[in-house]
């Protein structure tokens, strides 16, 4: 036991040796048009040293700590038996938490950088195509790995139809979901026969064929050159703009008789973005508590059987499909709107990836799961940003970590059920 | 109640089914027995369209359901428990009955879950309990509730004593001689030949896609061959 424990260490600590030696203590240096190889200072190395040792060390007493951990009290109570009373006034606490969130959410971006803005606009627009995709995937079941395209129907819609129609912003947010929708319905009829592997294939060859379709047709699209110049939305025909562009619009900030600023469209855009999650979340959750909601998870969990009781899985896969497709139309639109410029280079299959991998964290089905993955997956990268390279390493290294302690994800879907105690 | 009338089904170009006619009347229970692979299941599956049959006619209470949609066909008065109980493992026993009156209104649930929970009050104390966690018996149990929760004039069970130990299979058993008794047809389908002929008032052998012998349960059970083939000697 204790010479196996000891090889099992020594063969942990090398491998941390040969992983962080070459990363952190050699440097490649650009000299004219040669590449030298430089090791690092003594500091790093003696640092990689001291890890390896901690590795080592760990590994060696790795039982003895595991046993203090789990004896620490307070770590393994809680969750499992719970009675009925406290499983209510948790969910009672859990809705107020939810709203005040929501509301600090809402003040939140008068106080801090427009950078900061910026980036919490994205995460919205993650988070609100991660709840539409969590329908196909977590609830639906059906691993939809091209679910970008309808995030691309979207953007593009409203591009294409403010660039040679003239509509607005809010025009063109309804048919740009609907669109994405209609899309979604589309995909939905072939696949109708497809499961699990078949499935994810052909939904990545729609997501591709998409992508494809709007770099090639550079006569309606631009192709790779994009479009730009989408309009900003606007408050109730008030423009953000520092001057009006359109015959007939007034400008916000001499409206209200106050100095222009930048900022005022950053935020304006970040609660538009707001009340689309906040909308997107609400309804995809009255949906899971209707029938089309429970015949999803029934399809899911067992389609044999799911027919067997006389739901017809052409009506629920379809559903599930469009419904999903719809919010991706919406945050499309946003997207589109925020960037002021897109191309087919924002909508590569690393998107769909992300987005499929921020519904597996967050653990697929569970709402508030999906919205946590969506903030870390979104401002993860960002704050690692002083790791520059090394900052993919970083988020792949956290993804495998989570799925190896946490396969379920970070808050596993909850369904509405009570364990009694004293039952075995 | 359920006619099938000389149907050939085929997956793919091989054809399962030459030419099977079965009849069940009203409130009787009628046994289908037959080897693995002689055809038994693919005939259950034929009458609920998946897949259809490609040539004869079904008819359910007089209707042709021949080339109807499988959805539409669970909901006009028939179920069907599925081989391997096909329970939902990850929702509670009581979420599984739900699903069960999928289309039915909430009074009509609420009375059909009583009356399951009357017949299998194991499945009451397990309300609760994901129905992934049960045994095999409890879950079988539970795949006839369900199919039960929409009311259905008549049920099909396909092997409902598959993997399951004798004193289990004895009471679902029993429980499928109540279901005749309160009025719903049954169609069984078994191996297990010497239980199931001996519950049915009629029984039919089931051979390599063709109907080798029809005659009541009785009949069938002191048949010599049926000994010798399905009952060991």
């Amino acid at each position: 036991m204790a010479a196996q424990n000891f090889r099992h260490a020594l063969f942990c600590a090398i491998v941390t040796l040969i992983i962080a030696y070459p990363i952190l203590g050699l440097n490649l240096e650009a000299r004219g048009i040669d590449i030298t190889l430089t090791g690092a200072d003594t500091f790093t190395v003696v640092m990689v040293f001291i890890a390896a040792v901690v590795v080592f060390a760990f590994q060696l007493f790795r039982d003895g700590i595991m046993e203090t951990f789990k004896s620490l009290p307070g770590l393994r109570s809680g969750g499992a038996h719970k009675e009925p009373m406290a499983e209510n006034r948790r969910a009672r606490i859990e809705s107020w938490v939810i709203t005040g969130i929501v509301v600090l959410a809402l003040f939140w971006p008068f106080f801090v950088s427009r950078g900061s803005v910026d980036l919490a606009t994205l995460v919205l627009i993650y988070v609100i195509l991660a709840l539409g995709l969590n329908v196909v995937v977590g609830l639906a079941g059906l691993l939809d790995l091209g679910y970008v395209a309808f995030y691309a129907v979207g953007a593009y819609t409203f591009a294409l139809l403010s660039e040679y129609l003239g509509v607005s912003f809010w025009l063109a947010l309804p048919i740009g979901a609907l669109l994405a929708a209609l899309f979604g319905l589309v995909l939905g009829f072939p696949v109708l026969r497809l499961r699990g592997d078949y499935l994810a294939i052909v939904t990545l060859g729609f997501g591709e064929i998409i992508r494809i379709l709007l770099n090639n047709w550079t006569s309606l699209t631009g192709g790779p050159n994009g479009i730009g110049g989408i309009p900003d939305p606007t408050l109730f025909g008030m423009e953000f703009g520092r001057r009006v562009k359109e015959e007939g619009n007034v400008s916000f900030h001499e409206t209200f008789g106050i100095a222009y600023a930048g900022e005022h469209k950053v935020i304006f855009l970040y609660l538009i973005a707001l009340v689309l999650a906040v909308f997107t979340a609400l309804v995809i959750r009255r949906f899971m508590r209707m029938p089309v909601g429970r015949a999803w998870e029934a399809l899911r969990e067992d389609e044999i059987a799911a027919r067997s009781l006389g739901m017809s899985r052409t009506a629920v896969k379809l559903s599930a499909f469009t419904i999903g497709a719809f919010f991706a139309g919406f945050a499309g639109t946003v997207f589109a709107s925020k960037q002021g410029f897109i191309s087919p280079e924002s909508f590569v299959f690393l998107e769909s990836a992300i987005i499929l991998a921020i519904v597996v964290l967050g653990g697929m089905g569970s709402q508030i799961g999906v919205i946590l993955a969506a903030v870390a997956v979104t401002i993860l990268p960002e704050l690692a940003r002083e790791f520059s390279e090394y900052r993919m390493l970083i988020f792949g290294a956290a993804m495998v970590l989570m799925m190896v302690w946490r396969p379920q994800g970070l808050m596993p879907m909850r369904r509405i059920h009570i364990e009694l105690k004293g039952q075995e | 109640m359920l006619v099938v009338d000389n149907i050939h089904t085929h997956y793919g170009k091989i054809e399962a089914l030459h030419g099977v006619s079965v009849e069940v009347n009203k409130g009787e229970i009628v046994s289908l027995i037959g080897a693995n692979g002689a055809g038994k299941t693919t005939l259950l599956m034929s009458v609920c369209g998946n897949p259809q049959a490609s040539s004869g006619r079904i008819l359910l209470e007089g209707r042709d359901i021949t080339t109807a949609p499988t959805a539409e066909i669970m909901r006009s008065g028939i179920a069907i428990v599925p081989e391997g109980r096909r329970v939902f493992p990850g929702l509670t026993v009581e979420e599984n009955l739900h699903m069960g009156g999928f289309f039915n209104t909430k009074s009509e649930i609420q009375k059909s879950l009583e009356h399951v929970y009357e017949l299998f009050p194991r499945l009451k104390e397990r309300e609760h309990q994901r129905a992934g966690t049960m045994s095999g018996g409890e879950q079988q149990m539970l795949a006839i509730g369900r199919a039960l929760m929409s009311r259905p004039r008549m049920i099909i069970l396909d092997e409902p004593s598959l993997g399951l130990a004798p004193i289990i299979i004895a009471q679902i058993f029993e429980i499928i001689g109540q279901l005749r008794d309160e009025g719903i047809t049954v169609f069984l389908v078994e191996q297990n030949a010497h239980q199931a002929l001996s519950l049915a008032d009629r029984g039919y052998v089931l051979e390599t896609g063709r109907i080798r012998l029809h005659d009541t349960g009785k009949n069938l059970l002191a048949n010599p061959e049926i000994r010798e083939a399905y009952l060991g000697g």
